[in-house]
């Protein structure tokens, strides 16, 4: 019996196609018509073509923004992966004990990221939060998340972490679950070592919800805006000003709304070209 | 739609888009794509090779805009043959 492909059911995604359209794709296309114009007002806009790409493209202000944004995203993922990997394998697999790991693994999640970005910057301080004064009075390590660009780029870098392995983790978590006992049964009986059980079992099997994960940290921590702004406003100096805060700062702050707009678009091929990437990366690879 | 502040090139670009989407879906309904390889590193499909032309695209304007002191129109005829090459042997 061959097997009849009824595309109709695609009729079904209409809905959820109208909802983004007006959530996402009109007001995208709002942002590419502004960015082509120099607007004063409705009646007052100006045609003015490629103008504020060349700007912004030029600007060493976004390339530094830029290029500090890269090497966060890159140290999120290098650190949240395999530390969410290893939570979830050496968590327990059933009994009480798994429910109450699950359950404090949810709490950082749960938090609001202004919350978190409070919470960091008063356990960070010298005078009355712990962090601060362990490290400073106990330790005799100087931090000082205000004064010093790495202190708070590493503060920065441990809250990402804090906050969000445990999903990295619960992804993972989930995708060693769905592995059926007869793979570890087989693995036992080839005297498989450890390593050889995570590289060629747990690992491949995890590769759907890890994908999952890359994409959505990826994605979350290249857009990060509120746990440097409320930990320090994007300092000292510029230190953690991110892209998405430099962004706010032209379009909110100076009201550039034409350079903001060409900027936005910049920045979603950004995330679409390196979200096209670690996808084709890791579907593909399987094929050939 | 006034607020969208519409100007002709964009209207013409995202007309053009949808144009290409709908021309698409006709095309896979009138014979489907088969799944193939081309110069590419990577299998495609038709859909698959008209977005990596979009978005070579649009990265060659952002080049040509960032980088060079070209009329952007050199970046649109450098597209379309990125687009029309990428479609045929990609």
């Amino acid at each position: 019996m061959t097997k009849v492909q009824n595309n109709k059911a695609w009729w079904l995604v209409l809905p959820v196609f109208l909802l983004v359209a007006f959530s996402a794709i009109i007001p995208m296309m709002t942002v590419v018509n502004y960015s082509v114009q120099d607007i004063f007002d409705q009646s007052s806009r100006y045609f003015v073509g490629a103008d504020w790409f060349r700007q912004v493209l030029q600007d060493p202000r976004l390339h530094d923004s830029l290029l500090r944004q890269f090497i966060y995203s890159a140290c999120v993922l290098l650190i949240e992966i395999p530390l969410g990997i290893g939570i979830a394998l050496t968590m327990p697999t059933k009994g009480r004990w798994s429910s109450l790991c699950l359950i404090v693994m949810t709490i950082p999640l749960l938090i609001p990221f202004n919350v978190v970005g409070t919470i960091w910057q008063i356990f960070g301080r010298g005078d009355i939060g712990l962090l601060g004064w362990i490290l400073n009075d106990v330790l005799g390590i100087s931090y000082n998340y205000a004064a010093n660009a790495s202190d708070a780029w590493v503060t920065v870098l441990v809250i990402d972490v804090w906050h969000w392995t445990s999903l990295v983790a619960l992804l993972c978590y989930s995708g060693l679950r769905a592995i059926p006992d007869v793979y570890y049964q087989a693995a036992r009986i080839d005297r498989a070592s450890n390593w050889a059980v995570f590289r060629h079992i747990q690992l491949p099997k995890m590769k759907s919800v890890l994908l999952i994960a890359v994409m959505l940290r990826f994605m979350d921590s290249f857009m990060i805006y509120t746990e440097p702004f409320v930990l320090t406003g994007g300092g000292p100096g510029n230190s953690t000003t991110f892209l998405s805060q430099t962004l706010t700062t032209m379009a909110l702050g100076q009201f550039d709304l034409g350079p903001a707009a060409a900027f936005s678009l910049v920045y979603f091929l950004i995330i679409l070209l390196v979200s096209w990437v670690f996808y084709t990366a890791m579907t593909h690879s399987e094929k050939n | 739609m006034e607020w969208m502040s519409w100007t002709l090139p964009t209207a013409i670009f995202f007309a053009s888009i949808a144009a290409i989407l709908v021309a698409m879906t006709a095309w896979e309904l009138r014979s489907a794509s088969i799944e193939r390889r081309g110069f590419l590193p990577i299998a495609t499909t038709r859909g698959d090779r008209l977005f990596i032309g979009l978005l070579g695209s649009a990265y060659l304007h952002l080049l040509v805009i960032g980088a060079t002191s070209w009329n952007i129109w050199v970046a649109s005829g450098l597209s379309l043959v990125w687009l029309l090459v990428v479609m045929r042997w990609g």
